[in-house]
């Protein structure tokens, strides 16, 4: 990962542990072991409103920053793609398997039962490829 | 009108070629080779839904269709079209070009939508995902649904839900960060574009659809068959049953029925020994590779 993009995790993070809106002062005495520029931290954040990840409101005549969305949601909004809910194949994300449901899921179960897999120490037990 | 004929051809060609994949058994012992019959498929479609229109316009020139275009263009550089081409060939003529205009940009919004939702993910995963010693070289996302998934591109990443890594013994884990991989290195994503944008050109037309489908699973099963070259065929297997029949927490039951029946089909060939080659698939790849260069032979002479 970029130090940009480690930086602008730095700061998301500070936002998310804080309840309120903070200032780009606030963000850098936060990040005091890191001992990071004023200007730094400045651009980071606007960085970070650029792609419409923290929002910003004036007070007096600092401007102060919060998080658009929670931490839970953008986590959220990653599964949600990568679940397909829209059901929209696209070529943007290719997925392993969705889960499946009823009488499909019967049969993947029995399968999986069938094939008497046991994997539970973690390596490949068995490399059994005998099948008729 | 011969060449109207000759497209005419290559697009009944490529419906029979497709009616054949989709009903055959061979696709899915030869994923690789069906994708390409389907690539030929795609490309002798698209270029002949530009070229029937355009042949018939053409059809007062009496030559090939790309020698008639060069033509066309001189007429209409010089100012003066022939007597014989009226205001319905020119009509069928614009058809043809706004036929290919649209692939055109069906294909460019294809592309920007991917590109744009591939950098949302990578910036949202930059700032929530996390490194796990437990799923080397991927991304772990901290959900409880089982997921994995591949964000394509140059700098591709993998993606696995925490739900998944507790759900995955660490072998079948390794066997689906593979079949990740694969996408990524093969990149896949472009093998899925020209489908992706066919469907965008012609949305509800259920043969694009489909075709759109049956590649997709193709992709997913090339992917298995790269992961069975490092991992064995029951982890793979297992990991699949176990993945699609993890309860999902984010989603309510019931609302992804739509590929359930593709997972079965992985398993069931992982649980069949790879075989060789079957004769079908050479012949529908012969095919379809004579059928995409007619086209082109038809525009470029």
């Amino acid at each position: 990962m970029t130090r940009l993009g480690e930086l602008e995790r730095a700061v998301m993070d500070v936002l998310w542990d804080r309840s309120g809106p903070a200032t780009v002062r606030e963000v850098v005495d936060a990040l005091d072991g890191r001992d990071l520029a004023y200007t730094t931290v400045m651009t980071v954040l606007d960085r970070l409103a650029g792609k419409g990840m923290v929002e910003r409101e004036r007070h007096g005549r600092a401007w102060s920053y919060l998080p658009a969305a929670g931490r839970d949601a953008y986590i959220a909004q990653l599964m949600l793609d990568a679940l397909d809910l829209a059901g929209e194949r696209d070529a943007a994300l290719v997925r392993f398997a969705r889960s499946v449901t009823g009488d499909e899921a019967d049969v993947l179960r029995a399968a999986l039962e069938a094939g008497g897999t046991t994997t539970g120490g973690g390596t490949p037990s068995g490399k059994s490829r005998d099948k008729a | 009108m011969l060449y109207t004929a000759h497209f005419g051809a290559a697009v009944l060609g490529c419906y029979l070629i497709a009616l054949a994949m989709l009903r055959s058994r061979w696709p899915a012992s030869s994923p690789t080779i069906a994708i390409l019959c389907w690539q030929g498929v795609g490309l002798a479609v698209g270029l002949s839904a530009i070229g029937i229109p355009l042949s018939i316009g053409l059809a007062p020139y009496a030559e090939p269709p790309g020698t008639s275009l060069r033509l066309l263009a001189e007429d209409l550089a010089g100012g003066r079209l022939p007597a014989e081409l009226g205001v319905g060939h020119l009509a069928l003529i614009s058809v043809g070009l706004g036929v290919g205009a649209v692939l055109f940009w069906s294909t460019g919004s294809s592309l920007r939508h991917a590109f744009r939702a591939r950098q949302r993910q990578r910036d949202l995963l930059a700032l929530v995902a996390r490194a796990d010693p437990a799923a080397p070289g991927a991304l772990v996302l901290d959900h409880p649904s089982a997921t994995a998934y591949c964000v394509p591109g140059l700098r591709p990443r993998v993606v696995i839900s925490a739900g998944a890594l507790s759900l995955l013994p660490r072998a079948e884990l390794a066997a689906v960060l593979s079949h990740e991989q694969a996408h990524a290195k093969e990149r896949h994503d472009l093998v899925l574009l020209p489908f992706t944008a066919l469907v965008r050109a012609l949305p509800g037309v259920t043969w694009v659809v489909r075709a759109l489908a049956a590649v997709a699973l193709l992709v997913e099963m090339r992917a298995d068959d790269r992961a069975r070259r490092q991992h064995t065929d029951e982890l793979l297997a297992a990991a699949l049953a176990r993945f699609a029949t993890a309860p999902s927490r984010a989603t309510p039951a019931g609302m992804l029925a739509a590929a359930d029946h593709d997972i079965v089909a992985r398993v069931r060939r992982l649980r069949a020994p790879l075989g060789p080659t079957p004769l079908a698939a050479m012949a529908a790849l012969t095919a379809s590779t004579m059928l995409a260069m007619l086209p082109i032979a038809l525009f470029l002479a």
